[in-house]
């Protein structure tokens, strides 16, 4: 056995890449560990779990490669294999004495850019943030783990000079046909959306979108904007923009239900706009995406796409076992579940992009390895009556989740119902994923409240 | 917000990648986490609401300021430096700490000033307490490599008009065994005599008969003609002896001193390099106490310890360890002879010059140890890190683009690029003189502390 512990310093890639990289390492022959990451506590964590000693001196922005092999030839192979992974790109245009942008702010004034996609490490993003606000660009703050103070401090920076922060935890966007974040391939048309929630607003277009009916923008703000702390503040900003866009002729508001104050704030604030706002606020109580959806005043289909499969799920007693990549897709199953079947400890409805279960790795909606034990866990669970499912298809997503997903369905020895938030245009194809769950033995449905409804007939 | 936007991306690359596959342009940042430890001093400095017109306002005044040769005097008329008094380069130092170097050139100056007769009893003096030495920076002044003055040494006096602010900087030896390089052989000595005796009066007459020298122009014009102002001085050297040459022959000296002064001055290419370093530390002065701004103004080494200024906290010094250059060596000498940094030289860097206007050198590129593309690079890459261009010192290469000047502490410690120093290499044994030249980079240390301080001054 043959085992390798380095530190390199002045590399820095990110956690998802790095994490394909220790993955395509450790699938090497000869190859029984290996961790190619960023020397956090975490990692070096893990490290340790791997039989690797944290190396004296090693701190976060050091990148540690450790490797065990069962010969030097082995070994070999893996470092170059790592070599190659870790490779910088062709050099940038310009000839090879012109350097990259080192920080954002150089970014935006040598691109002129109007907008920034930030997804580093929430503890430098609120750093990068600053740095393009105060380059004159308005930003995307992907990243998650940002305080509430700094969230306030950032939108009010953005507030005086004219700018919007979309964000922290802003998971989706789309700004002049752009995806930014995960987005699905929307149509352009004329609804407008302002996001407190990515999945949810994602939903809602892809519910729009199978309807006909297409995006102007959609302009995430983050989940706590609507908080009694950060009082709206991307909101309002977000309404303005949007109400000022010629294209835009009805802006829907969706997020949580806001805090009392605030909601007066906002409405106040939406009906002195000329474009009509509706509001998609999910909470006990109120009516669910779809039916937002087909409140707009829009055509919509009689029934919304569903895939069912030849032998139709039987019914069987017992919990609701929700695993869900989207947290609002999760919350608004769980209120339905709730308002169908009242309440029952052993039900389950699990987000696993919660903060708590991606820390140290990538988004579900990336790499589901984390939800697909937990689906495989179900046939040994007596008390597990029926698994609900999400998948959200787009950019930045899984290129096929299905090609996991099915065998893990056919082998769940339960029913599995699945809602599929995706259009037609997106790179995985909504027919071509809901119908490989569909051959899979799930019921598939593109509207999440329909496939809650569903799996709680199901176990009812 | 513009609806229509100009991207750029910062972080997670699939984010990046999914641009692209929308066929949409974008500029990834070549993003890197600030040192460990940084981070809360960086974010709270970012977050200062009066950085942004701190630092332009930073940059305003370097850009503005002026450097006019005024007169040539002897220190202790100019700095008012009395008997037993000296100056040096870099922050404070003890006799304990001084390096080989500095303690030659204090052996030197106390011999020079005739308090002892051999340099045994000057080193005695030097240590027992008796005499004092202060930064030059403290005077307003600036010294290279040990930067000590004495009383009876003459000096440039420069000016600016526009902040009405003066410095000075003593007349330069020559290469080899010269005292600022640590050297007190006789020769030294018998060569800092006639300097007193001839050169400065001379250089006084002459310069008092042309009226005030431009040297800030003359910079800008040497900077077009292959030197950058620290290792090459050359084209500044000939231009300053064709404008004070006639005067020079009028002033009724006898023409063998007026011969001798002139082959001096021709015979050292480096003899204008204690012009460009006033000029230098008039412009980075210009900036200093600017309340929030994170501007660097003044880079300076003592043999021990490399220490900076920054705009917002004045004239205090945050110092790190200095690291020895690494270069090319003159004759037998190699890297075992070679002293940790030292100088007030790199106030030619902090203004924009050296090697960070390292492009427009071709010429001396392998002298310190590279290709013309890295030295195209090594610009480029100050450009990373400063807040400004000077439109007074274009560089031709670069399309006549304005050096990079005003070195923002904040961007070094995010980008983790250190400002690049082009240095003559002093030898570590106190008399020996020069042994080589080449690159330095500051320690990171100083502008991890330095932020610290700015974090500090922060209102609340």
């Amino acid at each position: 056995m043959q085992r390798h512990l380095e530190i390199r310093t002045g590399v820095y890639r990110d956690s998802v890449q790095l994490m394909q990289v220790s993955q395509a390492v450790r699938d090497r022959p000869g190859v029984s560990a290996a961790l190619v990451a960023m020397a956090t506590g975490l990692n070096l964590e893990l490290a340790a779990g791997l039989g690797f000693a944290a190396p004296p001196g090693a701190r976060p922005e050091d990148l540690l490669v450790a490797i065990a092999a069962g010969d030097g030839a082995a070994l070999a192979g893996a470092l170059s294999a790592v070599d190659a992974a870790l490779a910088p790109g062709p050099a940038p245009a310009g000839g090879p004495a012109d350097v990259p942008p080192r920080s954002v702010g150089s970014a935006v004034r040598r691109a002129g850019a109007d907008l920034v996609l930030v997804s580093t490490p929430g503890r430098y993003a609120v750093l990068d943030a600053f740095d393009a606000l105060d380059a004159g660009a308005s930003v995307l703050l992907f990243s998650d783990n940002v305080s509430v103070a700094d969230e306030v401090r950032l939108k009010d920076r953005a507030a005086a000079r004219g700018l919007l922060v979309m964000g922290p935890d802003c998971g989706t966007a789309v700004v002049g046909g752009v995806g930014l974040g995960f987005a699905n391939v929307v149509r352009p048309g004329p609804v407008g959306l302002v996001a407190a929630s990515g999945t949810g607003a994602q939903q809602v277009m892809c519910l729009l979108d199978a309807a006909g009916v297409g995006i102007s923008h959609c302009l995430g703000v983050g989940g706590r904007d609507l908080s009694a702390a950060v009082a709206g503040r991307s909101t309002l900003a977000a309404l303005d923009v949007l109400d000022a866009d010629p294209a835009t002729e009805l802006i829907v508001v969706v997020s949580k239900p806001p805090a009392p104050e605030v909601a007066a704030r906002v409405t106040g604030h939406a009906r002195r706009l000329r474009t009509p706002v509706r509001f998609a606020l999910l909470g006990p109580g109120r009516p669910d995406l779809t039916a937002v959806v087909e409140a707009l005043g829009y055509p919509v289909p009689t029934t919304w796409p569903a895939w069912q499969p030849t032998a139709a799920p039987a019914p069987r007693r017992g919990s609701l076992r929700g695993l869900f990549a989207g947290g609002t897709l999760c919350a608004e199953a769980a209120l339905i579940a709730d308002a169908e079947l009242g309440p029952d400890p052993g039900r389950q409805m699990i987000d696993f992009g919660a903060d708590e279960l991606t820390r140290g790795r990538p988004h579900p909606m990336i790499d589901g390895t984390l939800r697909l034990e937990a689906l495989a866990a179900q046939v040994t669970d007596p008390a597990c009556g029926a698994v609900l499912l999400d998948v959200v298809l787009g950019h930045a997503a899984d290129p096929d989740p299905a090609a996991a997903l099915a065998p893990a369905i056919a082998a769940a020895g339960r029913p599995v119902v699945v809602s599929v938030t995706g259009t037609a245009a997106d790179p995985q194809g909504l027919a071509r994923q809901a119908q490989a769950l569909c051959d899979a033995g799930a019921a598939v449905f593109l509207s999440n409240a329909q496939a809650a409804r569903f799996a709680a007939g199901l176990v009812r | 917000m513009n609806l229509n936007p100009t991207l750029v991306t910062a972080g997670v690359a699939r984010f990046a990648d999914s641009l692209a596959q929308q066929g949409i342009a974008h500029t990834a940042v070549e993003w890197q986490p600030p040192p460990d430890g940084s981070v809360d001093a960086l974010s709270t400095v970012l977050a200062d609401p009066r950085r942004a017109g701190a630092n332009a306002e930073a940059a305003a005044r370097m850009l503005a300021a002026g450097a006019r040769l005024v007169d040539v005097r002897p220190a202790r008329e100019v700095v008012g430096l009395e008997p037993g008094r000296f100056c040096h380069a870099g922050p404070p130092v003890t006799w304990e700490r001084a390096s080989g170097p500095l303690r030659g050139a204090l052996t030197g100056a106390v011999l020079l000033e005739g308090l002892a007769s051999d340099p045994p009893g000057a080193e005695r003096l030097l240590a027992g307490g008796r005499v004092e030495w202060v930064p030059c920076h403290r005077l307003g002044g600036v010294g290279p490599m040990a930067g000590v003055v004495s009383p009876s040494m003459w000096v440039w006096v420069l000016h600016d008009e526009v902040h009405d602010r003066t410095s000075w900087c003593t007349l330069n030896e020559g290469l080899g065994a010269v005292l600022r390089y640590g050297a007190y052989a006789p020769e030294v000595i018998d060569r800092l005599r006639w300097m007193g005796a001839v050169l400065g009066p001379a250089l006084q007459a002459a310069v008092r008969r042309h009226g005030p020298v431009d040297v800030k122009a003359l910079v800008g014009q040497m900077l077009t003609m292959g030197d950058e102002g620290h290792n090459r001085n050359r084209a500044g050297t000939l231009m300053l002896l064709r404008d004070l040459l006639p005067d020079l022959v009028e002033s009724g000296l006898p023409s063998a001193d007026v011969a001798r002064v002139a082959r001096f001055i021709g015979g050292n290419d480096h003899f204008f390099l204690n012009l460009v370093m006033p000029c230098a530390k008039l412009q980075a002065a210009a900036a200093s106490g600017i309340a929030g701004s994170t501007v660097v103004t003044a880079m300076a080494r003592n043999g021990t310890d490399f220490g900076i200024q920054v705009a917002g906290t004045g004239d205090a010094w945050f110092t790190g360890p200095a690291a020895v250059p690494d270069g090319l060596f003159l004759g037998g000498y190699g890297p075992d002879d070679a002293n940790p940094d030292i100088g007030d030289s790199a106030i030619t860097e902090t203004a924009g010059l050296g090697g960070f206007a390292m492009a427009g050198a071709p010429a001396i590129v392998r002298f310190v140890g590279g290709t013309v593309s890295d030295a195209l690079r090594t610009t480029r890459e100050m450009y990373e890190i400063t807040v400004a261009e000077n439109p007074a010192y274009p560089l031709p290469v670069l399309d006549f683009r304005g050096a990079p000047t005003g070195i923002d502490a904040a961007l070094v410690l995010r980008t983790g690029i250190r400002p690049q120093i082009n240095t003559g290499i002093a030898g570590r044994v106190a008399g020996t003189g020069q042994v080589g030249a080449g690159l330095v980079n500051p320690p990171l240390e100083c502008f991890v502390a330095a932020v610290a301080a700015l974090a500090d001054a922060v209102p609340q």
